[in-house]
């Protein structure tokens, strides 16, 4: 009950984050509306341009949510605040759960957003597609969670805002968030190893079924353990430089 | 537990101290060194429950580094930490130790009233939010953002964020650094006030005024040792006297020590330093003794000052 008590402030904490809310809710819904607005009625590969392009911001504005969530680590350390954690009987576990958790929530807000932008110009879906969508983005955010906790640790207050930016677009736009992928060569293959590829995969499935085979189950396991490892490593290095 | 056929009174002591590890914090052989620079060296301590005691020394002390063994924030190099008889990490998770580090800012996006509920809630036994708001007076300002207090605000949240915990050990790193006059005057009676609990508070400061007004008990360090430990009567003795200067030509300092006083004199030329216990009395034999004294000043002998003796006296001896 007490641990459900500081994660509630922990929720409120970030919903009342207005950067955080402007770059995970704000951009994608407005760069999906300026972009895909306009072209309602056009389909590109036999799929409807909202539809297509509503699964890439989803992408890209949940994928922000998970990583700006773990990096605000940096900020707190930056202030001490996580050294004054660490003499509470709050277990990191627990510390580290709640940043998750709380990413979570925003990446949900995210999604309901854009979910409604989506509607509201005509994008059609049942709800199977919509829990399926919901469900492989859920599983797709895993890395980035970690990889947000990682960079909480790693990176000093003023380089996050530059880190952030450019990894998030860097991912997204290798995954194919922004536009439309060539689907097939050499780089094509490496793409494909990036979880980024995957989280916007998780959208597409609602266009073309079987668009997430095994191969995306294993790249999300494989970079949420390499992740998982450095993110230890790295908290670990940060703890006994004291 | 083993019973040594040598030494048939090893099994009393052994069970004896069992029984008394519960009530006090022991340091023993406490070392931990920075690259080259010994931060604290061998140090020794033992502190009953319920007292209140002073940290006290100059900035490079050790103070610090003790008090961040004592959270388990640092591991020692050597020596061991013993906290009413759990290690460090173990009084942590059981929620014994309510601290206030060195310096440190609030996180953001919370009334300080939330924060404060935050915190309550990680412990097992917290003090009730608005006592705690109370004692540490940070609820005249309690509706406000964390993000937007003054220093002295933020120190209060701060002692609240200590004392929500409701902890068997209060510590706090010289807590009033950020604090005015009337500030740190508030702090210390609330300080006191939580201590009438039957706590038990370590604080570190390197005013020896702070010390000896709060703790019952002071610990003087230098240069990552105690220098000297005791009742603050008996610290203030060692380390509060006076200084007096003047000018006065051709005198022998023999004369100069006979005075009433006078602890320890020294002379560069004209210049005469005295180090005195009872600078009154030094002043009214020297005014009588050396009528052409001139250019007295007198002035409380500084704590770096009196450090800086003790620790040469300590290395002289070593």
């Amino acid at each position: 009950m007490t641990e459900l008590t500081y994660l509630r402030y922990e929720v409120l904490r970030t919903c009342r984050n207005r950067r955080f809310l402007i770059f995970s809710l704000a951009f994608p819904l407005v760069l999906f509306l300026a972009v895909a607005g306009p072209h309602k009625s056009v389909t590109i590969q036999g799929i409807s341009f909202p539809l297509y392009y509503m699964t890439g911001m989803i992408a890209w504005g949940t994928m922000v949510a998970v990583i700006s969530s773990g990096a605000r680590i940096a900020a707190e350390r930056a202030v001490g605040w996580t050294r004054q954690l660490r003499i509470t009987p709050l277990p990191t576990w627990s510390y580290f759960a709640a940043i998750i958790f709380c990413g979570y929530i925003m990446a949900l807000l995210s999604m309901a957003v854009l979910f409604a932008a989506g509607s509201f110009i005509g994008v059609r879906l049942d709800v199977v597609q919509w829990l399926t969508m919901i469900g492989l983005l859920l599983v797709g955010l895993i890395p980035f969670s970690v990889m947000g906790i990682m960079f909480g640790h790693l990176l000093k207050l003023d380089s996050l805002g530059p880190a952030i930016g450019g990894v998030t677009s860097l991912f997204a736009i290798l995954g194919g968030a922004y536009t439309p992928l060539v689907t097939s060569g050499f780089l094509f293959t490496l793409v494909k190893l990036l979880p980024s590829y995957w989280l916007v995969q998780a959208g597409k499935t609602t266009l073309r079924a079987g668009d997430w085979p095994a191969e995306g189950w294993i790249v999300i396991a494989v970079w949420t353990f390499v992740l998982s490892v450095l993110a230890v490593r790295v908290y670990q290095r940060d703890t006994k430089r004291i | 537990m083993h019973y040594d056929v040598r030494n048939p009174e090893s099994f009393l002591t052994d069970s004896s101290r069992a029984e008394t590890s519960h009530d006090r914090i022991v340091a023993s052989g406490l070392t931990k060194s920075f690259g080259a620079v010994r931060a604290v060296r061998a140090l020794d301590l033992e502190l009953v429950r319920g007292t209140t005691v002073a940290l006290l020394g100059p900035n490079g002390a050790g103070k610090t580094t003790t008090i961040d063994m004592l959270f388990g924030l640092a591991r020692p190099d050597s020596g061991a930490v013993s906290l009413f008889g759990r290690t460090p990490a173990e009084a942590v998770k059981a929620g014994m130790i309510g601290a206030m580090t060195q310096s440190g800012q609030l996180i953001e996006y919370l009334s300080v009233r939330e924060l404060i509920t935050m915190m309550a809630a990680i412990y097992p036994t917290p003090l009730d939010v608005e006592e705690a708001l109370q004692i540490s007076g940070a609820n005249a300002f309690a509706e406000r953002q964390t993000r937007k207090l003054s220093g002295g605000e933020t120190q209060r949240v701060r002692f609240a964020i200590a004392l929500v915990a409701d902890a068997e050990l209060l510590v706090l790193d010289e807590p009033t650094a950020a604090l005015d006059v009337e500030g740190r005057r508030d702090f210390w009676n609330a300080m006191r006030a939580f201590a009438a609990r039957g706590k038990t508070v370590v604080f570190a400061t390197h005013y020896l005024e702070e010390a000896d007004a709060y703790a019952d008990r002071i610990v003087l360090m230098s240069h990552g040792r105690i220098v000297a430990d005791g009742a603050p009567t008996e610290i203030k003795a060692t380390v509060g006297g006076r200084l007096i200067r003047a000018t006065l030509p051709q005198v022998e300092l023999s004369s100069l020590r006979a005075l009433r006083g006078v602890t320890t004199a020294d002379r560069k030329g004209d210049a005469i330093t005295l180090n005195c216990s009872d600078s009154d009395a030094t002043l009214r034999d020297l005014l009588t003794e050396f009528p052409s004294i001139r250019d007295i000043e007198v002035r409380g002998a500084g704590l770096e000052e009196a450090f800086l003796e003790l620790t040469m006296d300590d290395e002289a001896t070593t």
